[in-house]
């Protein structure tokens, strides 16, 4: 039986590339202790369990897990966006206020940019100035193509580059709570946030 | 007895594999055309040719897959990857019942599908890509205006059960490529990407106030009526969701082409 794990482990190895480093992780650890999963004791349904590196609007990378406890305001947005973003941001920060008017510490509001390429840590360091989206709570996030994707299939963000500086995106607003879960998602703009405040307002400490 | 299974599985199966992964693939040569949606403001998009997976991935294909990577395995996989009917028809993590071992596989998610294709070193196609190939018929690379093929492309859509039929049973397209058409619909990366909604079903047009340049991406041949069900169905499904109708088959960069076109 051991043999056959070996082998199996040495397959595991040969069939995969980088993409799946995760996944080659994962079997290894599998196959170290005989078919008993010791997968991180996560929520199946958390997003702790992308194990996707981000950088910050400081040049920081951070992973979801980094964020464990807190709860998460989350928006797909892009900087060049002239039509929606300013008021999705606007949306953010108006929530923020409320939710601040309670005293809460553990919550996060994350901006992650469908437009990786463009969007540096500079450029959103320059979005949070300008649309008065700073302090510690405000987290802005730049992954790849890819990340940015598989993290928009998650919250179910459509998005499409439609010319270089342009995407059309659906306006969402998720909220997870301090497992990673998500339990909310506001959807359009300027619509009545009363909701989506109440939510973090329940799962915050 | 699990044992001896899994010992029948390493032996029989995993040696087969070595040449299994090799599965046929046919070039398709790119081209430039105009989908039916998101297209960008010229409307047209290039296609750099690209080679396709000549069937669709089968339920015994994606055994191999889940034997090699556990965590695809039924009792294993994260909810937040895939919903509770995944691989449903499968007894257990590895039971694919015989008659549907040649079927393609079904009930996966669009991550599942998708770390299929990068296990393979391969990828899942762009909405652009499987649509281009799509629009070819047995003797023409652009059969969307010929009303016979698509006739029978959306009386397709209405047989029921379609998925339980085998893979490459029919006469191939242009390209040499099976069953795009006709067992079930199939992941594609991008497939989040057309915004046509529950909201603007309900609207009857594209809300502005949901969709940042929403209006900039519009139906330009509402005559493709199948096309149109395609993303439809593309547009009402999260990527956790798997489906009975929903397959997938990978794609894989030509990377003559890549490398001619770095030179020019």
């Amino acid at each position: 039986m051991k043999k056959l794990i070996i082998l199996f482990a040495i397959l595991s190895f040969w069939a995969c590339n980088s993409a799946q480093n995760e996944a080659e992780s994962n079997t290894n650890k599998e196959n170290a202790t005989s078919g008993i999963t010791s997968r991180e004791e996560f929520n199946d349904l958390s997003i702790y369990n992308i194990s996707t590196v981000w950088n910050t609007q400081h040049g920081e990378e951070i992973t979801f897990k980094d964020l464990e406890g807190h709860v998460l305001a989350v928006v797909m947005v892009y900087t060049s966006c002239k039509t929606a973003c300013p008021r999705l941001a606007a949306d953010m920060r108006n929530i923020e206020k409320q939710v601040s008017a309670k005293n809460k510490m553990n919550v996060k509001y994350v901006l992650i940019s469908i437009d990786p390429e463009m969007d540096t840590p500079e450029r959103l360091t320059q979005f949070g100035k300008d649309y008065k989206l700073e302090g510690d709570q405000w987290l802005f996030l730049q992954g790849t193509e890819e990340t940015v994707r598989e993290f928009a299939n998650v919250v179910a963000v459509k998005y499409k580059e439609i010319s270089p500086m342009d995407f059309s995106h659906s306006n969402i607003i998720s909220v997870f709570d301090a497992e990673g879960v998500m339990q909310h998602q506001q959807e359009g703009l300027n619509v009545d946030n009363k909701e989506t405040v109440a939510k973090i307002i329940e799962l915050s400490k | 007895m699990l044992r001896y299974f899994k010992i029948f599985l390493f032996f029989v199966i995993v040696p087969f594999n070595i040449w299994a992964q090799e599965v046929e693939m046919q070039l398709v040569s790119g081209g430039i055309y105009t989908p039916l949606y998101g297209s960008t403001e010229e409307s047209q998009v290039e296609i750099p040719g690209f080679f396709m997976d000549a069937k669709p991935v089968t339920h015994e294909q994606f055994q191999l897959f889940v034997l090699q990577y556990p965590e695809w395995r039924k009792s294993n996989v994260r909810r937040l990857y895939a919903d509770e009917s995944y691989l449903n028809s499968w007894k257990g993590d590895f039971g694919v019942p015989r008659q549907l071992k040649n079927s393609p596989v079904n009930n996966v998610s669009w991550y599942a599908a998708k770390a299929y294709c990068e296990c393979q070193d391969k990828r899942l196609p762009t909405t652009d890509e499987w649509e281009f190939v799509a629009m070819a018929s047995e003797k023409s690379v652009d059969a969307r205006e010929d009303s016979l093929f698509n006739q029978r492309i959306v009386s397709s859509y209405e047989k029921p059960k379609t998925f339980l039929k085998e893979v490459g049973k029919t006469t191939p397209n242009y390209y040499g490529i099976y069953d795009l058409h006709g067992l079930v619909w199939e992941w594609v990366y991008d497939f989040n990407s057309i915004i046509i909604t529950e909201e603007s079903r309900s609207n009857n047009s594209t809300d502005n106030n949901l969709f940042c340049a929403g209006g900039a991406v519009s139906a330009n041949d509402l005559m493709n009526y199948a096309a149109f069900m395609r993303y439809a169905i593309r547009s009402s499904v999260k990527a956790r969701n798997t489906m009975s109708n929903m397959g997938f088959r990978c794609v894989k960069d030509d990377t003559k082409v890549l490398s001619s076109k770095l030179i020019y």
